[in-house]
Parts: C-alpha cells; structure tokens; sequence
C-alpha cells in the first residue's frame, strides 16, 4: 500500500502535468463525499461517474459556475492536506477549454494574455477609427451634423465592417462549440432538454447555491449580487444587440436610416441596454476586485476583468455619443465607441466571452445526461 | 462581566451561544482552533437524525418517536437514558425551523444514502456549511467569537462556576457552557485507556482520527480532577474502519470503504474475523473499526472482485488492483497461502442465489466459521481490488454525567450555572454504538437547552446581586 506522502506526491506530479488531472484529482475526492450534491450541477453530474476522463474534466468544468459555495462548504480545503478548491481547479481548467477548442487554433494562445490582447485590441480598434475619421474629414471636431453617423462615416462602410467582424466571431465560436460538442455528445438534443438548458443559462439558474440565497463572494455569506449583475450585463447587451437589429431594418426594409429620434425604439432599448451594460459590468467588476483570493483562478482576472471594462467602455461610449450626437464631438465619439465594438467583437471568441459557448454546451449535456438512467448502483442497500 | 461564556466552536456550542443570545444575554464564545479549523467535529458531519410524523420538505414518510427510541435501544444495547434520549428525540422533531432561521439549508438524502431519506435531514453543503452559518448569525447577533483561544482550567467554587482560565487570562462570566468535544484526538489518553492487549500490543496506537486534531479532552479531564460526575466507558466511540491511508486527523466521510459486505474481510494473518453479510452495511458499518481494533496489527484487508465496482461508494484512494488474487495477496504484504486457503475456502462455501444488495438476499456461505450470511459471491472475477482498513475514530462517548436541563453534576448535585452539550455529554444518551446523525441530534438539542439555561441562570444570578 502507498502512504499518503506517496499518494499526496503523485497527485502533485498528476497535477503538475494538466490542469485536467488536478480536476479528476479532487473529482475523485469529492465523490467519496458528496457533501456539496445541491448546490449546482457539477456534483450530481460527477456522482454518475467513478472515474474521470480529459474529456469528464473539461465537461465538468464547464458546467462549474465559480459560484464558490462548494469551497466554502469544503472540509478538505486548505489547510487541510486535501487541499480542495473546486472552483479554482474548474477555473483553471476552462481556460484550456477555451484556447484548446479556440478557432482558428493558434489563436487559443491570445487567452493566455488576455488582458494585453484586449488592451491592444481597443487600442488598434480606436486608432483605426481615429484616423478613418482624420482621413474622412481632415479633423477630429466639425460643425454639428444632426446626429447624422452616415456623414462622418459611410452606412456601407460601418455595415460591412462590423458585419465581418460580427461573422467571423459567430463562426469562431461556432467552430469551437461544434468540436467542444462532438467530443462530449451524451445522446441526440430532444426538446426537453434543450428548454431546461436554455432556462438554466437563461436565468442563471446555478448562481443562486442551490438554496436561492445566491453564490458567494469575499466571504462564506451568500448573495445575488452576482446573479443580479449579471443579468443586467446580459440583458444590457442583448437589448442593444436588438436595438442595432432593429435599426438595420428600419434602415432596409422600411427605407428609414438614422439618425433616430430619442422616443423611437431602437434608441428606446439601446438606451435601455446601455444603462444595463454600465451598471452590470461595473458590479461585476466591483465583485470581482472584492473576490475571496482563494475564490477562482487569479491568473485569468486580468481575463475577466478586461472584459467587464471593455463592455463598459462599450456601453459608456455609445451612451456619450447618444447624449453628445449634436454637438462637435459627434465624430470623435463615434470614432471611439466604434473603435471599441470593433475590439469587443473581434476579441468574443478570444476571451472571457467564450464561457456562455461551452457553459451553455455543458448545461445542454447535462440536461440529456441527467434523463439517463445512472448505471450505478452505489449505495442501494 | 460576561453574561454567558461558551466554551467550544462546534454545533453544540453555537447553538448553546445563539439560544442564550437569543435570550438577551451576553455571550462570549471561545473556540480553541483557529479560524480555519473551526467547528470541531460539526465540520465534517452531514445530517441530522430527525423525527417526523408526515413528510416533510427533504424527508420522506415518517420516523415516529417510538421507532426513533427504539432503534435508539438497538444500537447502544440499552446503555443510553431513556428520560434524556426522549428529550433529544422530541427536541430533534422541532428544531429545524430555528437552525433555518440561522441560516442553516437542507437537502435531500445525498446520492447512495437512499437508506436515510426517511431519518436523516441532510444540511446542504454538509456540517461546515452549518458552521459557517451559525458562526454568520453568532456574529450577526453580536456574540464575542474568539479563534485560538483553548481553555485550559476553570475555577469552580463549590459547584459554582466562577471564570475559565484561557493561557494567562482570566474569563468571568455568570453562566458557563461546556462545549468542547470529546477526547479524540489525544492519543495518549486514548492509549492508556484502550490499554495494552494479550499481544502485548497497544491498539490505540493504530488508530486514526476521522474528526478534528483539537478535541485534546483538556477540559473533560480538568473536569475529572475538579470533582464532577463522569458517565461513559473512555473505550467507546464511534469507530469505524476506514482506510488506512487515511490522514492521521480529519480524513472525514471520504475515508470509508463501503465495500465490506460486497466482499471479505481479513486480518494480517489472512484469516476471516467477522460475518461481512450480517445485516445492511448502513446498519453495520459502525462496528467495523471495534472488530479491526480486535485484529492484531488492528489492521484488516476488504477484498473484492470487479462484480463489486460500481455498487459502493466510490472511496478517496484507489484500492491496490491485481489480476490474481495471489498477486493481490503479494501486493498487499499477505501471507500467500494462508490468503488463498482463505479465499478458496469462501468461495467453495458460497451457495449462490439470486444476488440482490438491496435486500437480505439468499446469498450464503455453509459450513464456514464465521459464515458470510448475505450477498456471498464466490471472488472470481478479475481483476481483484484489496483496501488495508484501520480503526477510524470519529468521537469519544466518556463524558460529564448531566440531566434534562443540561446541568453538570458534582457529587450527585446539580451546579446552578455550569451547564454541558454536545460530545462532552453525548454519551447520557449514547452510552455505546451509533446511528447516524444522532451526534448533532443530541448537540442540538443540548446546545439549545444549554443555552437556554445558561441565560436563565445569568439572569438569575443579575436578580439575586439586585436583591
């Protein structure tokens, strides 16, 4: 029989070989106690199985929402010799999915800088635009121009612009989810599983600790906080999203371009989606700084939190421009806030944006999984 | 001045705390770990044996008084209090609505403990998560929590307790609660009072701690000395056989094997000991870690085949994995043909059925000593898996005698303001043997009286200095 030196030295040696093998390590753990069955998925979902493959590991991980509770329940966490900390072993592992799955595949080593990578991303995204804007007019001030966007810069060009960048994050992340998916197919996607694993990504089902009382965040008490702030986020960007939607076809089916007045609805929910996108991102970030250290991954905050920021620059310029679209500084604003969609888009399926791909994918899996008789027979007696 | 000290950071002593902030008194709690090990034993438990009369939001059915009393006799051979037993019963029936309003959640039986669905109320998170919570709420509701804080001393005038010495401080209160756990992880003691065997052996020395390394019984033997009436024989526990690679302290529920009655067990002589099929493991898995202490070495081996994966729990540690069970005999340092007579004479003994391990099934053994009774499968099919089991003590039973108002008695009398819960009493009602999740149903119920007691007392000694 080994002692528990050799066993604690080999699973030191395991973990230093893969973030997977750290997982199927504590997964090991964690299945000989169960404790932490009601809180998310992720532990039913590991109660089906006696041991766990790469492939189990990155699922797993994926379906782990850092909610946190489970290393605050945690009897085998440091200092303990265990030393269990689930939601940063399923942190440090979901980075590897990402840039393991990340299309075109060299481009999975961009998450590994991320916060650089967003960094020179907006950069380049506001340089391009500032000097489209000194090249298109000579200045980067003008005579107010009634809000009109398409005579700083052309509707064709803004359209095919952010159309491409648009399209070629779809397709990345498309590409990414379909081979995450084609490794991990639990069975065929039937209705009913596929409605629970929209609600549960919907509404954020596991960020609420099983309990309701909601996830943790610098200590052991549990709050929505999170969950709150990030359906603002959410919501806040999926109602601008509808609002450039809905002005695409004022513009081409109805023959209205903009600039809109501010009762219309596409000003309506963009503004709307805007105030979403500031307050949400900027709890989040809020909650992010005040993270208990042991809580997640440290390495990928950079990640995390160049993405909240770049949201809220996002929201905050398109909000300036709103505000501002009468004045001088009509093309200056537009320059910046389209410098830093620009970035946002092309940068999706490059960073922390990736986690609603294969978080969503997971949640599917275990919708169909969990439908599934349990081939085990633990405990029957 | 403090109104109430507490003496200890689990389950008992939060509740005695909570109960007597509640009401109105001030509460100092004193916990000897640090922070981070806080909770004694609580720390590693998962649930509550409760009573109920109709279902009810995570359990099934019912689990009527008399059953719960019974099964209660069952296990501790009648050495249990059947006045204060009643008490725990009745008290464990009423008290989750107030532990869910200090913020402690339930779940459902855990997946592979379908057998508790009907008796045990699991907390969500299992016992630390229930820590945390109360010390939230302690805090929220202003008690005095101090960390590293081990009482070494109290000073009692008479059966009165006056303060409690913690290193070079002195602690006044009006109202004392002793709450400080059994005497587990002091290995010495544990030594001298398991003793030495025919072998010349001493047995202690094999075990390993599955709770806290805190619980020294500092206090419990300070007890002794000071005069107050003891209950309990310091050999019994709750011990059960888990494995041996387990940390010598808070290996917790992970270091069980629940695969004793899918298979055999042996001793280092390679030789059975004890009937594995003699009832549903959750009813026997408690008497394991006595029968190995009993084995020389206090070792035994679990051996099984691969008809066995997948029907127990999964354990922490891989079992040692061999495709002949002479190799396993090799690996597992086991005297070969001792190991293999052994083996050969189970098998040939096997009168196989129909197999079932959700029933007492007809699987038996004839003509063998001891028999196999159950779920006896000849070990045949490779490859085969061995687990080295140790003695795992969970907590000692040797404790402050006590009665229904949780007073700690000196000479047959009853002090007016030191008052006992949790493991330091537990043995009042669990004299020996176990059923699960009757420790935190004896510490909550004599936390909350404790603490209920303790205030009335401050506040009477507050009336009494008035007058």
């Amino acid at each position: 029989m080994q002692s528990l030196e050799a066993l604690t030295r080999e699973a030191i040696t395991l973990a230093n070989g893969g973030t997977a093998a750290e997982v199927t390590r504590q997964m090991q753990i964690c299945n000989a106690c169960r404790y932490c069955e009601s809180f998310c998925a992720v532990f039913p979902a590991m109660a089906r199985r006696l041991e766990f493959s790469t492939g189990d590991a990155h699922y797993l991980a994926n379906l782990c929402h850092n909610c946190g509770a489970c290393f605050q329940a945690c009897q085998y966490a440091s200092p303990h010799e265990f030393a269990v900390n689930v939601p940063r072993a399923m942190a440090q592992l979901r980075r590897e999915t990402y840039a393991s799955y990340a299309w075109p595949q060299p481009f999975g080593a961009l998450y590994h800088r991320n916060g650089v990578v967003l960094a020179a991303a907006t950069a380049g995204g506001l340089a391009l635009f500032l000097v489209l804007l000194l090249a298109v007019r000579g200045t980067l001030f003008h005579e107010p121009l009634n809000g009109n966007f398409y005579a700083v810069f052309p509707h064709s060009l803004m359209a095919w612009m952010f159309g491409a960048a648009f399209g070629w994050a779809t397709l990345a992340l498309a590409i990414g989810a379909v081979r995450f998916w084609s490794g991990q197919s639990p069975g065929p996607i039937t209705l009913a599983p596929a409605t629970e694993a929209t609600r549960n990504a919907l509404a954020l089902t596991y960020l609420d600790g099983g309990h309701g009382d909601g996830c943790n965040e610098s200590d052991d008490r549990f709050t929505l906080a999170r969950k709150h702030f990030h359906h603002l986020t959410f919501y806040g960007f999926m109602l601008c999203f509808a609002s450039t939607c809905l002005a695409a076809l004022y513009h081409h089916a109805l023959g209205e371009p903009a600039p809109y007045p501010v009762t219309s609805l596409p000003v309506l929910l963009g503004t709307l989606g805007g105030v979403g996108l500031l307050i949400g991102p900027a709890g989040l970030l809020w909650l992010n700084m005040r993270r208990h250290p042991m809580h997640g991954d440290p390495a990928q905050r950079p990640m995390d939190r160049a993405f909240i920021v770049l949201l809220f620059v996002v929201s905050l310029t398109g909000l300036a421009l709103l505000a501002m679209r009468d004045t001088r500084a009509m093309g200056l604003l537009l320059a910046v806030h389209l410098g830093t969609v620009l970035a946002l888009f092309l940068t999706l399926p490059y960073g922390k944006f990736a986690h609603a791909v294969y978080r969503s994918a997971a949640l599917l899996k275990w919708a169909i999984e969990r439908r599934q008789p349990s081939r085990l027979h633990v405990g029957a007696e | 001045m403090h109104d109430v000290l507490v003496i200890g950071g689990g389950n008992a002593a939060l509740c005695a705390a909570l109960m007597a902030r509640e009401a109105g008194a001030s509460v100092l709690l004193l916990e000897a770990s640090p922070r981070e090990w806080r909770g004694g034993n609580s720390q590693h438990t998962r649930n509550l044996r409760c009573m109920h009369d109709a279902p009810q939001d995570v359990l099934v059915d019912m689990y009527a008084e008399e059953e719960f009393w019974q099964d209660l006799l069952k296990v501790t051979a009648g050495n249990t209090n059947e006045h204060l037993a009643r008490l725990v019963i009745r008290a464990s029936s009423t008290c989750r609505p107030w532990m869910r309003k200090h913020g402690v959640r339930f779940q459902p039986a855990l997946a592979g403990t379908l057998h508790l669905s009907r008796t045990n109320a699991f907390f969500m998170g299992g016992g630390k998560a229930l820590v945390n919570a109360y010390y939230r709420s302690a805090e929220h509701l202003g008690v005095q929590v101090r960390y590293d804080s081990p009482v070494d001393a109290l000073e009692i005038r008479g059966s009165r307790f006056l303060a409690a010495h913690c290193g070079t401080e002195r602690i006044q209160a009006k109202a004392c609660v002793l709450a400080a756990g059994g005497f587990e992880s002091n290995r010495e003691w544990l030594r001298e009072a398991w003793g030495q065997n025919e072998r010349g052996e001493w047995p202690a020395d094999n075990f390993l701690i599955r709770g806290t390394r805190f619980n020294q019984g500092v206090l419990l033997k300070h007890m002794m000395a000071q005069g107050a009436d003891i209950i309990g024989d310091p050999t019994q526990a709750h011990c059960v056989a888990i494995d041996a690679r387990a940390p010598l302290y808070d290996g917790g529920i992970v270091t069980r094997v629940d695969a004793v009655s899918l298979g055999v067990m042996v001793n280092s002589n390679a030789v059975r000991f004890y009937d594995e099929g003699e009832d549903f493991w959750p009813k026997r898995y408690a008497i394991w870690g006595r029968l190995v202490a009993l084995q020389p070495g206090q070792i035994g081996y679990c051996i099984i085949d691969s008809k066995a994966i997948g029907r127990f729990m999964p354990p922490v540690f891989p079992g040692v994995k061999a495709d002949s069970l002479a190799q396993l005999a090799r690996t597992l340092g086991l005297d070969e043909s001792r190991f293999m007579q052994t083996l050969s004479e189970y098998n040939a003994a096997c009168r196989v059925g129909t197999f079932d391990h959700t029933v007492l099934d007809d699987c038996h053994t004839e003509g063998l000593a001891p028999p196999k009774s159950h779920w006896a499968q000849p070990i045949d099919r490779p490859p085969y898996y061995g687990y080295a089991l140790r003695p795992g003590i969970t907590f000692t039973y040797l404790g402050l005698k006590t009665d229904a108002r949780a007073r700690v008695y000196f000479d047959a009398a009853p002090s007016d303001n030191l008052f006992v819960a949790g493991e330091m009493m537990a043995g009042n009602v669990l004299g020996q043997g176990y059923t699960a999740g009757v420790g935190m149903s004896i510490g909550t119920a004599f936390g909350l009286i404790a603490g209920t007691e303790a205030a009335r007392a401050a506040t009477k000694s507050m009336a009494d200095a008035v007058a």
